[in-house]
């Protein structure tokens, strides 16, 4: 009678109170940090391939928006220290998530079947790291000039064209796009789930919404390495 | 009917374990996933070989004891079945199955297909109640819950706990059943005065137990035998992250309780 009497009490799960977590040191609370620094991160990706799709105007047009956009400090090291601050947590969040990851599961499956998991949602933790490597050879590429091309401050449009002659780096971008893309697709629907919001009737609109931006950006920015590769967009006398 | 079954055997929780091959001609369609298992143990005992642990109560689909991985799907290929539910019928003849345990590190193994899920009673423990006076009882209509609101938070009641949401997910989290337990309670007029306290605690002990992030991926939801969906973990997140910002620091008659 006395076992049965411990075994229907709680006192048979051994609780002793729940851990007295922080929100910053929850799953939940890093993937709220992630979903509102992902989307500060995606609506920069909008703004820069805005600014980006004017290579199409001509040599004169892009250099002149470039020199408009340097001519605004405020705005410039404003962006920049606010992407800072998300990439810098979203990895930070990333690189904990990561770990719990591993740790939650320590013995793997002989056999498992996904079942309605798309690729790009069970692959975040690769498509991540990689886009976040190619960000660092694409500031060295042309913000920087370390990038191993023709690279001349006041010429961003003869850079463009520079960098993307040559093909492996051209089709470095579209790749590092694709899995940008592939990224964007969950995150940004994810986006609210991850802050609480969902509804049978919006849900699957958002998801689609996602997967028809994700494609977008992708188009958008592939376009440009594309077009160079085809001489479409080509070096003139400066 | 012929099987081949590869099953992992375990001796105890800190022992290695590894998948075992056996085969049964004496199969029948009619029969169900456990009823086949109870048919290889008779076969395996004949033998003098150890027969195959697995957990089960009811065999109708409501207890939430049974449940394993077949063919790297929780619970099998049927959805909203467990697999007492799951009858052979489902599989070809000759064909061979892969058993294995529901594996998470919150989950240890305790001997072969059978895992240790006290980490979900220790959840419900945290918070998964309502603190009522218990008195005689008052009138049927005293309390009015809207029938879409009465209905939402029977479908998360319908939660049975049998942990096959962690076994699909690939980060082992336990999100869709402690949302599906904070959003049956928080739905209704009676789980309100707990409701921030009661997403606080039960979140900080998901965490405490050691379950992965959600990924918002939706194997869970897949393989749900209830058919629990990700709209509860959309819940528990807006509940959490609400309680989160209105917590205060416990004071007075607060403390002295705890």
């Amino acid at each position: 009678m006395e076992l049965t009497q411990k075994n229907m009490s709680t006192s048979a799960v051994g609780i002793a109170g729940a851990p007295n977590l922080r929100f910053w040191n929850t799953t939940n609370g890093k993937k709220a940090i992630m979903a509102v620094t992902g989307v500060i991160l995606a609506g920069f990706l909008v703004g820069h391939l805005l600014g980006n799709l004017q290579i199409f105007l001509g040599r004169d047009a892009f250099n002149r928006y470039a020199e408009n956009l340097h001519n605004l400090p405020a705005l410039v090291w404003g962006t920049r220290v606010v992407l800072l601050l998300a990439v810098g947590l979203h990895i930070w969040s990333t690189v904990q998530l990561a770990d719990r990851k591993s740790s939650a599961r320590p013995v793997a499956y002989q056999k498992y079947t996904p079942q309605t998991s798309t690729y790009a949602s069970r692959t975040m933790y690769m498509s991540g790291p990689i886009v976040a490597a190619f960000i660092v050879y694409h500031l060295m590429h042309f913000t920087f000039g370390t990038g191993g091309t023709e690279y001349h401050y006041y010429d961003p449009y003869g850079n463009v064209v520079a960098g993307f002659k040559v093909l492996p780096i051209a089709l470095a971008y579209v790749v590092a796009m694709g899995l940008l893309s592939m990224h964007l697709r969950h995150g940004l629907w994810s986006f609210f789930q991850s802050l609480g919001l969902n509804h049978p009737a919006y849900t699957p609109k958002l998801k689609g919404a996602a997967a028809v931006i994700a494609v977008l950006i992708f188009l958008g920015f592939a376009s440009i390495p594309v077009a160079v590769l085809l001489g479409a967009v080509k070096q003139d006398i400066f | 009917m012929r099987l081949t079954f590869h099953i992992w055997r375990q001796p105890n929780t800190g022992a290695p374990g590894k998948m075992e091959r056996y085969e049964s001609a004496n199969m029948n369609p009619d029969m169900s996933m456990l009823e086949a298992l109870d048919v290889l143990n008779e076969e395996l005992m004949g033998k003098g070989t150890e027969p195959v642990v697995f957990e089960h109560d009811c065999r109708e689909g409501i207890c939430g004891s049974c449940g394993f991985m077949i063919n790297g799907v929780a619970h099998g290929p049927q959805s909203k079945t467990t697999v007492c539910q799951l009858t052979l019928r489902h599989f070809k003849d000759g064909e061979e199955l892969y058993l294995e345990p529901w594996r998470a590190n919150s989950f240890p193994v305790l001997k072969d297909l059978m895992v240790d899920r006290s980490a979900f009673d220790r959840i419900i423990a945290a918070g998964g109640y309502v603190s009522v006076p218990a008195g005689s009882p008052q009138d049927a209509n005293a309390l009015l819950i809207p029938k879409t609101e009465a209905d939402r938070a029977m479908d998360a009641a319908a939660c049975i706990g049998c942990g096959a949401c962690v076994a699909a997910c690939p980060n082992a989290s336990a999100s869709l059943f402690t949302g599906a337990k904070i959003s049956h309670l928080g739905l209704l007029p009676q789980g309100q005065p707990e409701r921030n306290e009661r997403a606080l605690r039960m979140v900080r002990q998901m965490n405490g137990e050691g379950f992965g992030q959600c990924g918002n991926i939706g194997e869970c939801e897949a393989v749900c035998p209830k058919g629990i969906t990700l709209e509860n973990i959309a819940r528990m997140n807006a509940d959490f992250l609400k309680a989160s910002v209105c917590e205060r620091p416990k004071s007075g008659a607060a403390e002295d309780a705890a």
